[in-house]
């Protein structure tokens, strides 16, 4: 393995897609994604690849949509205003069957909102990407090694699968600075795509990359088999860490940011005598059900912290449907909630038990 | 004309109402790319308009762009394939209001691919509304009074606004209203996949083209408004040529 080096969570995810044999990016600039485009566009001209600034959002999701419909592994990057100008790709991409990798550095909206960091475009990810019955794979690192480690995962199992996949970070994550081990170039095994419209080379029939299907049954049927897959997905795909959840009365469900801050809520919480603990879903969608699931035996009261006004919270409570008592503490707007401020809410629940 | 299938053609039966240019546009790309032989490593843009089931039309692999977005698709695919041939077709709906930004953008970068632009304006397949190269006092199904500059602008006259663009390497006007015309708008076609092979840049070519169905007249009477209305505000020309030589790098 490598050596460990110090990097900026947005740099490391930059470098984290080109080991993953990701040479095509294609962005356009927003706080506070920065530092990954202004990566690329230094380290892939070195390369043989290509960075390219796009006219607008809209267009760099469609570059990305033909380098990838071209049979090559392509990236793009923003924060939530420019997502929402994405949303067209995202679903063209689903319908197309396409495999691609979107990094979404959020900040605190809606409209222009703010360049501080926020967890408030979750529904976005994981409901309303765009238009159309899709779904996407939704990855929340937490920590910078993180950042690397899911970028290689979304590349792999968006190919894997045949559908894109998203690195929904926030600002705290993309401007911090941890430790990480790359992994090595080598290690990008980029599987065959025999499907890619990169020229038959009067070798093959045409291939056609396309999310019209004009009759309603055949449209139907595309639809339930691509369903098909996201149920298998959401079978074998689940992915969460959890931390100190055998015995624990309150499980804190969060993920990214807020996932580190109610770590050190649910240990000053055990030094106060409460058993807390954490479930932090790594995988948003497909969502880690199993996990919650697991726990709906020992845990009392489920508590959702988010930077939002509390969105993961509903796939909890649809999980946890009456079972128990499912709270949510968040703050927004790019304000971050402190451990204070969740050991306070550990202790108010604590209290009501 | 010559009338043997294209191999670039695949077998299925157009969908175009009689009259339509788009059929003999597509066979002229078609006859193009039979005869540079690239058929093997081209990837053609459909666009969304009457055109969109171009991907069952053309043999070479196809890829379906979203509204607007066909050079933006080609540019991934370029930038992917440099040593491919990649062509869009496009109406003046996709290409000239949703897709705006993507054309200029595409075309100043000198993004190395062609453009098969199809001016009949009108928005075909949604049933006849205005188009931004509508022109001025033509009755569509959303300018029921003739289109009044005074509330929905000038039209737009692209070749002319792209061949002030520095990657644009040709830009050239036609028509397929004639014998003559179809075998020029063929020159051209064949003219714009060569520049690109050779790595010039941007290549535009706009065809005038009839829409007999929303403009409501018969083919001859669609033929005659063509060059009545459309080619005194278009006209048939090279609004821009780099030339036959490969400029020098600077
Ligand atoms: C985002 C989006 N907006 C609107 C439409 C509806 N629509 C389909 S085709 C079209 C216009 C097509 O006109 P044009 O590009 O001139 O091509 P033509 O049909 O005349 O060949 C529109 C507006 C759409 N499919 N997607
Ligand atoms: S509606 Fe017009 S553009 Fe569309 S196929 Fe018919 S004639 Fe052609």
């Amino acid at each position: 393995m490598s050596e460990k080096v110090l990097m900026k969570g947005n740099e490391a995810l930059a470098e984290a897609a080109i080991a993953a044999g990701c040479k095509h990016f294609f962005g356009y600039p927003i706080t506070p994604q920065n530092e990954l485009t202004a990566h690329m566009s230094k380290r892939l001209p070195k390369i043989g690849g290509t960075y390219l600034q796009a006219e607008s959002e809209v267009a760099a999701i469609n570059m990305v949509l033909g380098a990838s419909a071209a049979g090559v592994r392509a990236m793009t990057s923003s924060s939530s205003p420019g997502i929402s100008l994405k949303s067209e790709g995202l679903s063209y991409l689903a319908g197309s069957d396409l495999p691609a990798v979107i990094v979404n550095v959020q900040r605190a909206g809606p409209g222009l909102g703010g360049i501080q960091p926020s967890q408030a475009d979750y529904w976005q990810a994981t409901r309303a990407a765009g238009h159309g019955d899709f779904k996407l794979l939704v990855f929340a690192p937490s920590t910078v090694q993180e950042m690397v480690d899911l970028t290689g995962d979304a590349f792999a199992l968006g190919d894997k699968y045949r559908m894109p996949a998203i690195m929904l970070s926030d600002g705290i994550l993309g401007q911090m600075m941890e430790p990480v081990v790359m992994p090595k170039d080598s290690i990008a095994r980029i599987p065959e795509r025999p499907w890619a419209a990169c020229g038959h080379g009067d070798k093959r029939e045409h291939n056609v990359i396309n999310s019209l299907y004009i009759e309603p049954p055949v449209l139907e049927a595309v639809i339930k088999a691509r369903f098909e897959k996201y149920r298998l997905i959401e079978e074998k795909e689940q992915r969460c860490e959890e931390y100190l959840t055998d015995d624990a009365d309150i499980v804190i469900v969060a993920y990214g940011a807020s996932a580190r801050i109610s770590r050190s809520a649910v240990n000053a919480a055990r030094k106060e005598g409460i058993k807390a603990g954490l479930i932090r879903p790594i995988t948003l969608w497909p969502f880690p059900t199993k996990a919650i699931i697991s726990r709906i035996g020992n845990a009392k009261t489920f508590l959702c912290v988010e930077m939002s006004m509390g969105q993961m919270v509903d796939d909890v409570r649809l999980i946890v449907n009456g079972k128990r008592d499912v709270r949510f503490f968040g703050r927004t707007g790019g304000m971050v909630p402190t451990p204070a401020e969740v050991l306070g809410e550990l202790k108010k629940i604590k209290g009501g038990i | 004309m010559k009338f043997k299938r294209p191999h670039a053609l695949t077998d299925a039966q157009f969908h175009y109402c009689p009259g339509c240019s788009h059929g003999i546009v597509h066979r002229l790309v078609a006859e193009t790319m039979d005869e540079l032989g690239v058929e093997g490593k081209t990837i053609g843009l459909a666009p969304v308009g009457c055109a969109v089931f171009a991907y069952n039309y053309f043999n070479c692999d196809m890829v379906q762009a979203a509204h607007g977005r066909a050079q933006a698709v080609a540019t991934g695919i370029k930038r992917a394939l440099p040593d491919n041939v990649v062509f869009t077709y496009q109406g003046d709906g996709d290409l000239a209001a949703i897709g705006t930004a993507e054309t200029v953008h595409a075309a100043t970068r000198g993004e190395n691919i062609t453009v098969i632009f199809i001016n009949n304006a009108i928005y075909g397949m949604t049933g006849g509304q205005m188009a931004p190269t509508t022109i001025p006092g033509q009755v569509t199904q959303t300018t029921p009074y003739g289109r009044s500059t005074k509330d929905a602008g000038h039209p737009i006259r692209v070749c002319e606004m792209l061949a002030t663009l520095d990657g644009v390497a040709l830009a050239q006007r036609v028509s397929v209203d004639t014998v003559k015309n179809v075998n020029a708008a063929k020159k051209a076609i064949k003219k714009a996949f060569q520049y690109q092979m050779e790595g010039r840049g941007y290549t535009i070519i706009e065809v005038l083209s009839t829409c007999p169905t929303n403009w409501g007249l018969s083919i001859p009477d669609s033929l005659e408004w063509l060059r009545k209305q459309m080619v005194p505000y278009y006209p048939l020309g090279v609004f821009k040529d780099k030339g036959e030589k490969k400029e020098e790098g600077q």
